[in-house]
């Protein structure tokens, strides 16, 4: 084990993840999202419940910050930004963005959009196309690595975004420069806008094979078990980047979003509102 | 241009510990090999890989760097440009791209290397900023310039290498988004920009030899364009003539028939650029602009007629 690993090993909470707290708090998350989701029409629900957990333990225990409200000393970077509902709701709750940023969600008299925004609060890079997210990320760990800071980037992807050769492109160079500081959580819900990978694009899998294969070092887990999540995305090698496959339910916790294609675009209406909240509390 | 560029990057890069270079496969020309070799860790190969290129150049940039992407014109724009589009100038990082290689300078490689509407398209984009410089010097100043400034990106367009020096008596001195008198005159006006300078001094001596007093004006910076200074000129000069190794659509010739429409000017204009085709001509960098009806003679021709 090398020093930077044992420094971040020593630097976080690793115990402090608890379980049933972060339950609570990721149906706080989607309580959140569905509130908003009927006052707008443009969200991405069931990109964004797909990934709460992922993104729950990122900023809930993985990322380091020195103290309650001060800034963080790694980096959250949205790269499947239709998907950014979820990290809106986590920065309003860590004092990031104010209620008012999310009561004015894509209002003209807002500043949160559908998509994430560099420029605003808490958002490291402007997002929505996708296949852009990691290379940004392996700019911002190569500098941060040339600069011998601590820094860690945690870039949170769409498995859509896979099928971008841009993609592929900032794998191999990731590995070619040796990125340790940087952490890819593939949210593998295995959905894209138009139907699943493993019947539509069957080549897509094995993953952890394919990304071994370029140069990392890469493992599977429940992406709906936060500490699973947790755990995994602090195993870096301290030579090279770590992808973490999160096998992934897009609308999870809502049974008529589950798997359902339809949700990656729609809102719910007062009655489907009503019954999503029902199941939420039901499983909680 | 080339060589100069090199020169003042490895200069500047010596000082300044924030600036990089990320290169997609392109053999680093002279001193960005000594930059390779002394700040090895500042020196980036992506292979033949744009996208990241570009990519990576934003994070960099983000994270505190300042960095130049560079490879040929074609490939440095055009390749990736939804990622200089998205990644640069949506996010407004202060990145330069060079482009080398800009117009037809790549003659006998066909148009997969002619970077010949690569002004018009990067002066469409929001936030970017538009260079291309004339001559070394003028190279020098603009990259002097690039590596200081934290406004947002740069596509910096570059000829090749060995071009003569046309700006050492310049009257003005180089200054971003304003023309600059190269020389001066008092009948005919020539404004130009890039290497196709060159010819636009070869013109003026026809022109002068006929009788004419010609002043000489680099259009260096493309976006934001010195209106002002283009308006200008059309009020002090009976006869205004664009020279630019660049498509009709988008260009300087089109900007400054904007300005003298909006400015009511009166002058003549005499507009000469790449024509709006892909051609299949294979000779050298003269060779190429001929065929584009770009011939010293020909300008001459329709200046005078």
């Amino acid at each position: 084990m090398n020093e930077a690993m044992s420094t971040d090993r020593a630097g976080h909470r690793r115990n402090a993840f608890d379980r049933a707290a972060a339950a609570a708090r990721c149906l706080s998350y989607r309580r959140r999202i569905l509130d908003i989701s009927q006052q707008v029409t443009a969200l991405h629900i069931a990109p964004a419940f797909s990934c709460v957990e992922i993104v729950d333990a990122l900023y809930n225990g993985v990322m380091r910050r020195e103290g309650e409200r001060a800034a963080f000393r790694d980096v959250f970077l949205m790269s499947k930004g239709h998907g950014c509902m979820i990290q809106y709701v986590i920065l309003e709750q860590l004092g990031v963005l104010a209620r008012a940023d999310l009561d004015s969600y894509c209002k003209p008299e807002g500043r949160l959009g559908a998509h994430p925004d560099y420029g605003t609060p808490g958002i490291a890079a402007s997002t929505g196309s996708l296949g852009h997210g990691l290379g940004i990320a392996v700019g911002q760990a190569f500098a941060e690595k040339l600069k011998k800071t601590d820094t860690r980037v945690f870039c949170v992807m769409s498995d859509g975004e896979f099928q971008e050769g841009s993609t592929w492109e900032a794998m191999l160079t990731a590995a070619n420069l040796g990125l340790s500081n940087l952490v890819v959580l593939m949210d593998n819900n295995d959905f894209s806008g138009l139907e699943r990978m493993s019947e539509g694009h069957r080549a897509f899998y094995p993953l952890v094979e394919k990304a071994e294969a370029f140069g990392w070092v890469a493992r599977e887990v429940d992406g709906h078990d936060g500490c699973a999540v947790f755990d995994a995305a602090l195993a870096q090698d301290g030579a090279r980047p770590l992808l973490v496959v999160c096998k992934t339910v897009k609308g999870k916790g809502v049974s008529y979003m589950e798997h359902v294609p339809i949700w990656h675009y729609r809102s719910p209406n007062p009655a489907e509102y009503e019954q999503a909240l029902l199941e939420l509390e039901g499983a909680a | 241009m080339r060589n100069r560029f090199a020169d003042t990057f490895y200069e500047l890069g010596k000082a300044d510990s924030r600036l990089a270079i990320v290169v997609a496969d392109i053999s680093p020309a002279g001193s960005i090999a000594k930059f390779r070799s002394e700040f090895p860790d500042r020196f980036v190969n992506t292979g033949v890989a744009e996208q990241i290129m570009i990519g990576m150049v934003a994070g960099m940039a983000q994270r505190g760097l300042r960095p130049f992407a560079y490879t040929i014109a074609t490939f440095a724009l055009y390749r990736p440009f939804e990622f200089v589009r998205d990644d640069l100038c949506y996010q407004n990082l202060p990145v330069t791209v060079v482009g080398i290689g800009g117009g037809v300078t790549y003659s006998t490689l066909g148009a997969t290397h002619h970077a010949q509407e690569d002004v018009s398209i990067a002066r469409a984009v929001p936030n970017l900023s538009v260079i291309a410089p004339c001559d070394p010097s003028e190279a020098e100043a603009a990259t002097r310039w690039c590596a200081a400034q934290e406004q947002g990106p740069v596509y910096l367009r570059l000829g090749k290498a060995g071009e003569p020096d046309l700006s050492k008596d310049a009257p003005d001195p180089w200054v971003f988004g304003k023309l600059r008198r190269l020389r001066a005159g008092i009948d005919v006006c020539i404004v130009a920009y890039g290497g196709i300078m060159k010819r636009a001094f070869e013109v003026a001596e026809r022109l002068e030899a006929a009788g004419n007093s010609v002043a000489l004006v680099s259009a260096h910076t493309l976006k934001p364009l010195d209106a002002a200074g283009v308006a200008e000129l059309l009020r002090a000069f009976p006869t205004v003539v664009v020279i630019e190794e660049c498509a009709p659509t988008g260009g300087l010739s089109q900007q400054v028939k904007e300005i003298a429409w909006d400015s009511g000017a009166r002058a003549k204009i005499h507009t000469f650029t790449l024509k709006d085709e892909f051609i299949h001509c294979y000779g050298n960098h003269d060779d190429l602009l001929d065929a584009h009806g770009l011939s010293v003679e020909e300008m001459t021709r329709r200046i005078l007629g």
